[in-house]
């Protein structure tokens, strides 16, 4: 199949020189922190994980959010999803590869990676977290590439697939809780340590993910001769609807434990991202927009008028992408690093290198999206014409 | 009567398979040597030993900043700290000084004697008893010492991910964001330990190479007595006869991280 990947028009290998030229640009970026060290970042002794490390959790939240389309057609037969699961399985995988890039580029010594494999060390959920993606992705890409190659020849796909694709659905949710667990087991990190983490990482993540499915399947439909269907676009809305706002109450779950037991340590990280501490409130903006953008998705998913009118519904995706990304990817880690442990106030801001690096996984996982859709999309239209 | 007996001697076979592999892997290793079939480290004639040492810091001998200053530049001549790093987020610290609500945020009363509240306090890793630090390592790069309860660093295992200091409660680590040998000051180079790479963690590590020649920590010895350091299992040593005649506290006890270093008040 991956043949497809090679047949393609002017726009298509036009967007694919783009995405090489800057992967290309932020691989010379990446050199230059490979030989300076990660001093060219804006991390601190304070705040020791910071963009790179935001946006694995945001994207492993991502990753995880495809399994809102394979376990509704798997588990509850609901058959419209059909069409639409090798997407969630195809953007859990481009997800996956830029969440190990995203690690692999926050490393002080990148070249002693397999350490980690030399020896072994349960104790450290780092180690989970490194077991769970790698089979999320593993899951993924045999499930996916045998159940649309399976389509293709228009047979049914092998009988030993169907147990790996029910084990892939509790493994999606493993793959966020372990990440949660990254952060929520920590003593001495009080706006992290909370039961509640991995719940609202995944609501966060299911709000997420399927929004940047129903993007991709209107930019599909608009682009190319496979529609992915009205229905689907609509029912994976709802799941939105719900995760979002489920999102939002939980993290209003948060405000009330934290200011009525008003115990500091809890409310500080709280303070400092919604008011600012001691003067610094470099994160207040953001933090409100977040709000602001998650209020408003909730309105524009949960009312069905706005719902079914499909321009007003990429709005509220694009809306709630942005909030959640900055709730969980900027706010979850400046949150948690500020005030440290000391009790000193010590911002943190990504810088240009950062920045540029970062953009250059996306730029990966755009390529690797990018492929792995062609492929898709090509072998449905096959089947249609 | 068949099943029964072919289940007994199944399960064992089994627990043979158990039980059987760990001798036999032992005799096979010993059949080459003598009687010892474990490697392991020798300690020096002259290394002292303690089942977890612990160091009790009398902090009424200290009344300013400056009266800190020689334990802090002993530390770092010793340890080969790139002093020289003016960028404060880029600092290694693996002793320095803080403010008391700094030093102890959950201890900090809001009305404190004038003197506690204005006074510095000498910070460094608590080697605790149960580190988060060494739970959150991905690959034992940071590691409780059996023999004598130091939380180590391997500065060549450590792939630089910065878990550790996501763990640890008291900001005791420090990452080097950029070559630290060329922020050594000339005249502090000490031959006899390593310095570091970029991209690893470091920190305090209670002066492990000097305790295995059978000297005290550096800060311990510049400290003219103001620094307490022994055994904390040893009902005679000298931490322990001091803790038993004073009122101590410790940072972030409520964690129960357990940590090893103590301090008057």
């Amino acid at each position: 199949m991956l043949e497809l990947a090679f047949k393609g028009g002017k726009t298509y290998w036009g967007w694919i020189v783009a995405l090489l030229a800057i992967i290309g640009a932020a691989f010379g970026v990446y050199l230059w922190q490979l030989k300076f060290g990660l001093g060219i970042t804006g991390l601190s002794r304070d705040v020791s994980w910071g963009f790179y490390i935001a946006n694995f959790t945001y994207l492993v939240g991502v990753a995880a959010g495809g399994v809102m389309v394979v376990l509704p057609y798997y588990l509850h037969d609901y058959k419209a999803y059909g069409k639409v699961t090798i997407l969630g399985e195809f953007l859990a995988i481009a997800s996956i590869v830029m969440c190990l890039s995203f690690v692999i580029v926050d490393l002080g010594q990148p070249t002693r990676i397999f350490n980690t494999l030399l020896y072994p060390s349960p104790n450290s959920i780092l180690f989970f977290d490194i077991v769970v993606l790698q089979g999320y992705l593993f899951l993924n890409i045999i499930i996916g590439w045998n159940v649309l190659e399976a389509e293709r020849n228009n047979d049914h796909y092998q009988f030993w697939v169907k147990p790996l694709i029910y084990l892939s659905i509790p493994w999606a949710i493993s793959i966020h809780t372990v990440t949660a667990f990254l952060y929520c087991g920590l003593p001495g990190r009080g706006f992290w340590m909370t039961a509640i983490l991995a719940p609202r990482f995944l609501s966060s993540a299911f709000a997420a993910g399927p929004s940047l499915l129903i993007l991709l399947c209107l930019f599909i439909r608009h682009f190319t001769k496979f529609d992915p269907g009205r229905e689907q676009i609509q029912s994976l809305a709802k799941t939105v609807a719900y995760a979002i706002c489920i999102n939002v109450f939980f993290f209003l779950c948060e405000v009330f434990v934290a200011f009525y037991s008003n115990i500091p340590e809890h409310m500080d990280h709280i303070k400092y991202l919604f008011v600012g501490l001691h003067g610094h409130s470099l994160m207040v903006p953001w933090m409100w927009t977040s709000m602001i953008l998650m209020v408003v998705g909730i309105i524009l998913v949960v009312n069905p008028v706005t719902r079914k009118n499909e321009n007003i519904l990429v709005i509220a995706c694009i809306v709630i992408i942005f909030g959640t990304w900055i709730d969980k990817a900027l706010g979850m880690i400046a949150g948690g690093f500020v005030p440290n442990p000391l009790h000193q106030v010590n911002e943190y801001w990504p810088t240009g290198p950062e920045a540029m690096i970062s953009l250059g996984v996306y730029a990966v996982g755009a390529l690797v999206l990018t492929v792995l859709y062609k492929i898709a999309v090509s072998v449905k239209e096959e089947i249609r014409g | 009567m068949e099943s029964s007996r072919r289940r007994f001697l199944k399960l064992a076979g089994i627990s043979a398979v158990g039980l059987g592999t760990a001798p036999a892997l032992n005799a096979f290793a010993a059949s080459g040597g003598h009687d010892a079939a474990q490697p392991y480290v020798k300690k020096g004639a002259r290394a002292l030993r303690a089942k977890q040492w612990a160091m009790v810091i009398d902090t009424r001998r200290f009344h300013s900043a400056k009266d800190l200053e020689p334990m802090i530049e002993a530390c770092n001549k010793s340890h080969n700290i790139p002093t020289k790093i003016t960028n404060t987020d880029h600092e290694i610290k693996w002793i320095w000084e803080a403010e008391f609500h700094h030093a102890f945020p959950t201890k900090a009363s809001k009305f404190l004697s004038e003197e506690i509240e204005h006074k510095s306090f000498l910070v460094l890793c608590n080697h605790c008893e149960n580190p988060s630090c060494v739970r959150a390592c991905p690959t034992k790069a940071t590691f409780k010492r059996e023999s004598d309860g130091i939380v180590l660093m391997d500065f060549h295992r450590c792939i630089g991910c910065r878990f550790c200091m996501a763990a640890c409660p008291f900001g005791a680590r420090s990452f080097n964001f950029r070559d630290p040998r060329d922020f050594i000051p000339e005249d502090d180079k000490n031959l006899e330990f390593p310095t570091r790479m970029k991209g690893v963690v470091e920190k305090c590590n209670f002066c492990a190479e000097r305790l295995a020649v059978g000297k005290e920590p550096a800060c311990v010895e510049a400290s003219d007595g103001a620094i307490i350091f022994g055994d904390l299992y040893d009902p005679h040593s000298h931490v322990r006869e001091v803790l038993k005649e004073n009122y101590t506290i410790r940072r972030k006890q409520q964690l129960g991280t357990e940590p090893s270093v103590y301090y008057i008040v």
